[in-house]
């Protein structure tokens, strides 16, 4: 056997483990990304193999947490991608200015600056005290950070340029206060900001969305996991609801582009039918 | 703005040449040499390419339509899960790192940059090698960094195949110069005679 034929059958294995054992299920992530991740951890963690992490995520007590968060991490920034904030101020606001109260759900929100930035530009709508926005991930590290609010100084000062383009009609560094090289976002943004672990491959919807963001996650995902992920979310948004994704993102399935419209293509701003 | 769409031929399978993917790193001096490269090969070549040029966020739309019009093979940015066809370049997109897969698509990932690139050349060599094992060409050019080094070694290790810019024809000496320490190429080649050695190196050969 070779190498390569090895290593696959070591990850099979695992995610075999990690389903039967805790019920999460990693196997339809998109392969080459959770490999390349797997093999990140085995080294941070002095691991020989894959197969080493079979025997410590079954029998040791709060290694699969290690585990899970190893792998799912993902990074971001306050802001990213412009353009898509942009088209959700120029199509989705006004919409949400006609309900009298609505929720958003940002799914798969990692560390949270995407949240806040989207709940700046609501406050700047005049909007922040009508909504309720759920942030969820399946990362409790990257939640417990987005809980705290508290990014590196640098990250939000390389951010103003992206609020601007965004739309943003202040300055950035109105929102933080700036100490010891870390920016603390104000707790006034917060306010009606709920962080709650969620699993998109496995758990259910929790709600009527009138808005639902999920940008740079389903690239993780193979064709199955986002076909049932875009059917979840087609079953929480409500008539006529809004759907954000990433900037190179698509509605894979044929099943999911029949039940949304694009709305602007470049920012793949959708909209449930 | 002609479409190529039209020209678009999957008939035979990919399997009928040596390689499943052409992998090319390139990163300073990169948008010359694949203007050289890309529009001089046939809009029917045999393998699909797979190209990461170091750059940043929406830099690479325009050099995809760029290098799309200029010749006869089709170019465009990488979509995630877009299927791996013959005839056809996917250029990473700036600020993602381009993966391939078993299934022949391509994957995107926003996992942080290596040694400060994203995308990285070896991102996409280590998931060629790890998807294809030998039936992977990867192709290192001109670059001012390491990039590109590690995964070409993964490449040869799997059974692949890596050839390299001549360090003397390169605009900068580092990727090549290290792809040439750490992963015993195949072949050294000037940029004048890549366009050849790659139609050479992925004709498609007799089947049984």
């Amino acid at each position: 056997m070779k190498a390569q034929d090895l290593e696959d059958l070591e990850i099979d294995l695992l995610l075999e483990a990690l389903d039967r054992r805790y019920g999460y299920d990693f196997r339809r992530y998109a392969r080459a990304s959770l490999r390349r991740r797997l093999k990140q951890f085995i080294e941070r963690e002095r691991l020989r193999s894959i197969a080493d992490l079979v025997p410590a995520a079954l029998r040791e007590p709060g290694f699969l947490d290690r585990l899970v968060n190893g792998i799912s991490v993902s990074v971001t920034e306050p802001f990213r991608e412009p353009v898509c904030l942009a088209a959700v101020r120029q199509h989705v606001f006004p919409w949400l200015q006609s309900h009298a109260y609505c929720k958003i759900w940002h799914a798969g929100c990692s560390s949270g600056e995407e949240v806040y930035s989207l709940a700046i530009l609501l406050d700047e709508a005049g909007m922040l005290d009508r909504v309720q926005v759920y942030g969820t991930d399946i990362n409790t590290d990257a939640l417990a950070v987005a809980r705290a609010a508290i990014y590196p100084l640098e990250a939000m000062r390389r951010a103003e340029e992206n609020y601007e383009r965004a739309g943003g009609q202040r300055k950035l560094s109105d929102y933080y206060v700036a100490q010891y090289g870390r920016a603390k976002l104000s707790a006034r943004l917060a306010r009606n900001l709920v962080f709650s672990q969620h699993n998109l491959a496995t758990d259910a919807a929790f709600g009527e969305m009138q808005f639902i963001l999920c940008r740079n996650v389903l690239i993780y995902f193979n064709r199955e996991l986002q076909a049932r992920v875009f059917k979840l979310f087609s079953g929480s948004l409500a008539r006529r609801g809004f759907l954000a994704l990433g900037a190179k993102e698509s509605m894979g399935t044929e099943d999911a582009k029949q039940r949304f419209e694009t709305i602007d293509s470049a920012a793949r701003l959708f909209r449930a039918l | 703005m002609r479409s190529k769409d039209s020209k678009r031929s999957t008939a035979l399978p990919a399997c009928s040449a040596r390689f499943d993917v052409v992998v090319v790193g390139v990163s300073a001096g990169g948008v010359d040499l694949l203007m050289d490269l890309l529009p001089a090969l046939p809009a029917d070549f045999p393998v699909p390419i797979a190209v990461v040029l170091h750059s940043g966020p929406g830099t690479t739309t325009e050099l995809a339509f760029m290098l799309d019009r200029a010749g006869e093979i089709t170019v465009r940015e990488a979509e995630d899960k877009a299927p791996l066809e013959r005839g056809r370049v996917y250029l990473a997109p700036g600020g993602y790192h381009l993966l391939v897969e078993r299934d022949l698509t391509c994957s995107l990932s926003v996992d942080p940059p290596v040694r400060f690139a994203r995308p990285a050349v070896d991102v996409l060599f280590d998931s060629a090698a790890a998807a294809f094992r030998d039936r992977v060409l990867a192709v290192v050019l001109s670059g001012a960094s390491d990039d590109g080094a590690n995964g070409a070694r993964s490449i040869k290790e799997a059974g692949g195949m890596v050839i390299v810019q001549d360090p003397a024809t390169a605009a900068a000496t580092d990727m090549p110069r290290a792809a040439i320490e750490r992963a015993a190429p195949d072949d050294i080649f000037t940029p004048a005679e890549l366009p050849a050695l790659l139609l050479r190196l992925c004709a498609p050969e007799p089947r049984p």
